[in-house]
């Protein structure tokens, strides 16, 4: 067990490599509790979750959620989260239990709308807990009488599973179909030992932090405080398809304007070793023997065998093919840029 | 568990010695707390070791773990084997997933290491700590 963002979390169950191909083949389950969630309620709560953030949730239709970030007024990100349209007057947002009291902070410090906008940190009221992987969705199937075939990516419901009322959303961290669920934390030990006990004959094992991490890297995904963070735009980190610049101002969007105008400098890459060895998060990475940046997060890829990692390099230097080394304790390791996502699952 | 032949160090390396041989691995122990090794970095044959001195790395997913020498003396030998299949260190890290041989600059100094008894209860006595 490991402190985690003021939670006491396990690494692993069984071993983070068994725990990412169970995943892959059959199905993780995964206590998510860690996260938070910030709801925002009101006949301006619409126009408050413009404000702050960069995607466009008015294009948000009932019972969908998009990927996000909250913004500082650098364009910069203070969170990535993801955004539940409820209802015109209420959305959910999930975002990172390390920045919950933050953005929260945020929110409210932005929040022009006073009491037509209001703002809860309502994390200790979810337990929330990720099913993933292809059998995912037919195991929790047998909990809900709700339709889970219909719900499409990125879309979500509310019905009860295993008799307790939940948020069923069809989202994830992993790149894998599944589920994530939001209920109240009086069932949590039932509802985690009912899918334990209905999953593991075939093949549902739970799965820790460490499989999650490798997961979600292997799927290209960005981890606040690695690859995103309040130093880095939405275009650096490549998420330029979460900002829409035509919905109308947002905090940061003047800077990300000028950025985009100008140029940026530097941009987010993925990496595969060619060497045989493991680039970690901090190291050193080298194009031309000069330093150029550094690896935001680097790990063995255990579906895909072979080490990969992602880095902040110039533009100019960030063409697919591109050989890079990353200084590896007294080696310098050579690498290959490659395209991202590293993995994706077939439909 | 703990071959009564090897000697053992606070940093959960083993040595078995056979004459002017040291025989170097590390512990069930210590495979247990790094997690799935997948990857392992061993010096050259000829390269001389210090004790204590740090002569390579085991790396599991998530963290990367320094490994000690338990004795002095030369590499003569390193386990090809483990280049291609580092996770026998945690099927079978006394035996198969032996590390490196080494020729011992003086064969007495092992008698200075523990023990599988005393390693055993070394080893029960961190585990309480751990679980306090």
């Amino acid at each position: 067990m490991v402190g985690f963002g003021g939670w006491d979390m396990p690494v692993e169950y069984s071993g983070i490599i068994a725990e990412h191909l169970a995943v892959r083949t059959a199905v993780g389950l995964f206590d998510v509790s860690h996260m938070g969630e910030i709801e925002i309620r009101g006949p301006r709560a619409l126009d408050l979750v413009q404000r702050v953030t960069c995607n466009n949730a008015a294009k948000l239709a009932l019972g969908q959620a998009h990927y996000s970030g909250l913004m500082t007024e650098a364009g910069t990100f203070v969170d990535d989260l993801l955004v539940h349209k409820i209802s015109d007057t209420h959305y959910l947002l999930c975002v990172n239990a390390s920045n919950q009291d933050k953005d929260f902070a945020h929110i409210v410090t932005y929040n022009i709308f006073g009491k037509d906008a209001e703002v809860e940190n309502a994390g200790p009221r979810y337990t929330q807990l990720a099913i993933q992987g292809p059998k995912g969705p037919g195991i929790l199937q047998r909990f809900t009488s709700v339709a889970l075939d219909p719900i499409r990516y990125y879309r979500f419901t509310f019905g009860k599973v295993d008799g307790v009322d939940c948020l069923i959303a069809r989202t994830g961290y992993t790149g894998e179909d599944g589920f994530e669920i939001y209920f109240a934390p009086e069932h949590s030990e039932k509802m985690w030992n009912d899918l334990l006990e209905a999953g593991t004959p075939q093949g549902m094992v739970p799965c820790g932090l460490g499989a999650r991490n490798t997961l979600r890297l292997e799927a290209g995904m960005c981890l606040y405080g690695h690859e995103i963070d309040d130093t880095t735009t939405v275009w650096e980190a490549n998420l330029g398809w979460i900002c829409k610049m035509e919905k109308g101002d947002f905090l940061g969007r003047d800077v990300l304007a000028r950025q985009k105008e100008a140029g940026i400098r530097r941009v987010l890459v993925g990496f595969e070793m060619v060497d045989r060895l493991i680039a970690r998060d901090g190291c050193p990475v080298f194009v031309d023997g000069a330093q150029v940046g550094h690896v935001t997060s680097g790990s063995p890829a255990p579906f895909l065998k072979k080490n990969i990692g992602m880095a902040y390099v110039p533009v100019g230097l960030n063409a697919v093919g591109t050989g890079i080394h990353v200084g590896i304790r007294n080696h310098q390791a050579a690498a290959r840029i490659i395209e991202t996502p590293f993995y994706k699952r077939l439909k | 568990m703990y071959p009564t032949n090897y000697r053992y160090t606070k940093d959960h390396e083993w040595i078995k010695v056979e004459g002017a041989t040291g025989t170097i691995g590390i512990t069930d122990y210590a495979q247990h707390e790094l997690g799935d090794v997948v990857f392992v970095e061993l010096p050259k044959p000829g390269t001389k070791l210090e004790t204590g001195q740090s002569f390579g790395t085991v790396e599991s997913v998530k963290a990367v773990s320094e490994i000690y020498a338990p004795a002095s003396g030369e590499v003569l030998e390193i386990n090809a084997a483990l280049a291609n299949a580092p996770e026998q260190i945690n099927t079978d890290p006394h035996n198969a997933a032996w590390m490196l041989k080494i020729k011992l600059a003086n064969p007495k100094e092992v008698d200075a290491l523990m023990n599988a008894a005393a390693y055993e209860a070394y080893i029960a006595e961190k585990q309480k700590e751990a679980t306090a």
